[in-house]
């Protein structure tokens, strides 16, 4: 019954009845502002489902402000974003969350108290039904379902390689696999659509080729969408499938790598020539 | 070999699930327990009831309550003395309007009704957080203890304003009023404590108690996870002032016996509480326990060791051991922030490989 569990028991991503290569979630004229500094101004773009869609632009172009935008914990001015195919413009991050957004942060914002395990099955927690009494009992359908829990989770330390540290409190991890814990607790929600703030900052090369394999993976394995900010030009190049580029809060460019390599507009943005006017 | 794990091997996730994997620790623990239940009450006098066992008993359960809100959610309480006094107050009023009522049940209806005051009292922190916070439910302690000496009522008018236990008996034998005996008090105390320690336990390991965590170590990023602040608070709120109601509750009818609120539920139990489970270990069930026997128990001993072994005169032990508590409350907070209960968990490490460094 307790055989050892392998990454093929983990189903990954939920069925959200959208077909592989049809809009997942659509962008339409967001603008956001903070008092009179602008943000993100009347972007649209879509994402959809099965795809690595990065998000990129130079410091301060307001990626993890659209990401944010993204899982509702900022509620833009105008504009609507439509996930799954119903059009909102503010919702709750805990809405969010029941819905299959998942993300990890650009600072690592892992429960630092709490071991590696624990992180991991805290991605459950909307997944997890039983109520405060059933828990206070523990025996019968508590345990059972903390276990069931247990095994997907199990699983997804299998894939991300992290069984020796599943005990080890995730304050005392170095940087890299820390990162990697903070992948697996967004994983564990059986996300739609991940979102990743910057999941190579700060990481020497082998690190990043790990976790590029491990994003390739979750892709492939699991068919979940991902929305990707990061800065290495290299890896966004290799793994993404479009690009959106965003300066001082607009949209430069979208388009395949390809495209956006040769992109007037994208090369100036981040040469750094000076804006006209 | 007192403490190994050799050979310990955990063939199912229940295993590796249980409150205590290594068996030592389990045949330690139960062996401890079946002393205090079928040992301890053979033994009990009037001394070690009333100064020692039942005190350390109630206030592990108010340590406990206080651990569950501060040390697991990490929401600051100085309201303590307060929702002491609810659960007091509450059980007061339910052995006199329903005498026929068994003490068992009023005993856990103070503990509602001290769950409920405490959600009200809660509602702040949905908004502010750490200082602001404690300063909120500084509020509460004061409002409270204010309001059960403002309002006759709640002391059925009673000349002094003292409320005071009337005689309740379990299956016959008095566990409140003047005729209980010892071992009556403490077995009650004991069991009620037991049992909500293995409840305590079992809300902090499973998802609740996760949700609280996460609230504590990082409230952002848990909301985007899908933790709703306001059920992880509120209900962290509410189990905590549940433990504290229940501990106010027995603190007043099975050991005080009879309570006038300024004195028996101020301020300074607030901070009594708050230093029992910053010293035994925020965050810890164990920790919850060894901070109630630190504060509680270790300055009987001292008086005990200075008073009666040593000769001196009683004046002098007495400002000795302020001294003594005080100094020591200073050392093991530089020595180990994280509590007893953190030694202990370090000792345990240390036992594992001994005698070898690696």
């Amino acid at each position: 019954m307790n055989a050892r569990p392998d990454s093929s028991e983990f189903t990954g991503a939920r069925d959200d009845g959208i077909a592989k290569g049809d809009t997942l979630l659509e962008v339409n004229n967001v603008s956001l502002s903070f008092g009179g500094v602008k943000a993100i101004t009347d972007i649209s773009f879509d994402i959809k489902k099965g795809e690595i869609r990065a998000i990129i632009g130079p410091n301060g172009a307001g990626k993890t402000s659209m990401l944010n935008v993204i899982n509702g914990f900022y509620t833009p001015q105008q504009g609507t974003i439509t996930y799954r195919g119903v059009p909102r413009r503010a919702m709750r991050t805990t809405d969010a969350a029941r819905q299959g957004i998942a993300r990890t942060f650009q600072n690592i914002a892992l429960f630092k108290g709490m071991s590696t395990l624990d992180n991991i099955m805290t991605g459950r927690i909307t997944l997890q039904k039983r109520n405060l009494l059933w828990q206070g009992l523990w025996a019968g359908p508590a345990e059972r379902e903390e276990i069931e829990h247990r095994r997907t989770v199990e699983a997804i330390i299998d894939f991300l390689e992290i069984e020796h540290i599943r005990k080890t409190p995730v304050g005392r991890l170095p940087y890299g696999l820390q990162k990697r814990v903070e992948l697996g607790r967004a994983l564990a929600a059986e996300p739609s659509l991940l979102l990743l703030d910057e999941p190579m900052a700060g990481m020497n090369l082998e690190e990043k080729e790990d976790m590029s394999r491990f994003i390739l993976d979750v892709n492939n394995q699991f068919g979940t969408t991902i929305a990707l900010i990061e800065h290495d030009m290299g890896v966004v190049m290799d793994i993404s499938d479009r690009i959106v580029v965003l300066d001082y809060g607009r949209k430069i460019g979208d388009g395949e790598p390809d495209d956006i390599a040769k992109n007037q507009d994208v090369i100036d943005a981040y040469l750094g020539v000076p804006h006209e006017g | 070999m007192l403490y190994r794990e050799a050979g310990d091997f955990k063939t199912s996730y229940a295993a590796d699930l249980q409150t205590f994997p290594i068996k030592s620790e389990r045949i330690l623990f139960w062996s401890f327990t079946a002393v205090a239940f079928l040992v301890v009450p053979f033994f009990i006098n009037d001394y070690w009831e009333k100064s020692i066992l039942v005190p350390f008993l109630v206030w592990s359960m108010v340590a406990l309550g206080l651990n569950i809100l501060t040390g697991y959610c990490g929401q600051v309480s100085l309201g303590t003395g307060g929702f002491m006094a609810v659960g007091a107050f509450a059980c007061y009023k339910f052995m006199t309007a329903f005498p026929d009522l068994n003490i068992m049940i009023c005993i856990l209806l103070s503990g509602l009704v001290t769950a409920g005051v405490g959600v009200l009292f809660g509602l702040p922190s949905l908004r502010i957080k750490g200082f602001y916070l404690a300063v909120a439910t500084l509020a509460a302690q004061f409002f409270l203890v204010w309001m059960f000496n403002k309002f006759a009522w709640f002391y059925n008018y009673s000349a002094s304003g003292q409320i005071s236990a009337p005689e309740r008996s379990i299956f016959g034998i008095a566990v409140t009023g003047p005729n209980s005996a010892p071992w009556a008090t403490y077995l009650t105390c004991l069991t009620i404590v037991f049992v909500f320690a293995w409840v305590a336990r079992n809300l902090t390991r499973g998802r609740v108690g996760r949700s609280w965590m996460a609230m504590r170590d990082m409230d952002i990023a848990a909301e985007i996870m899908g933790v709703s602040p306001f059920n992880a608070k509120l209900s962290a709120f509410a189990v905590s002032s549940f433990y504290i109601g229940i501990a106010g509750a027995l603190f007043f009818s099975v050991y005080l016996g009879a309570a006038e609120v300024t004195e028996a539920f101020g301020i300074d139990k607030s901070f009594t509480a708050l230093f029992m489970v910053i010293i035994g270990g925020l965050g810890s069930i164990l920790g919850s326990f060894l901070g109630a026997a630190f504060i509680i128990l270790f300055p009987v001993l001292l008086k005990n060791l200075m008073v009666g072994y040593l000769g001196w005169p009683t004046d002098l032990a007495a400002h000795f051991q302020i001294m003594i508590v005080g100094g020591l409350i200073i050392f093991f907070l530089i020595v180990e922030p994280h509590g007893l209960a953190q030694l202990w968990r370090l000792a345990k490490e240390k036992l594992r490989l001994w005698p070898f460094p690696y």
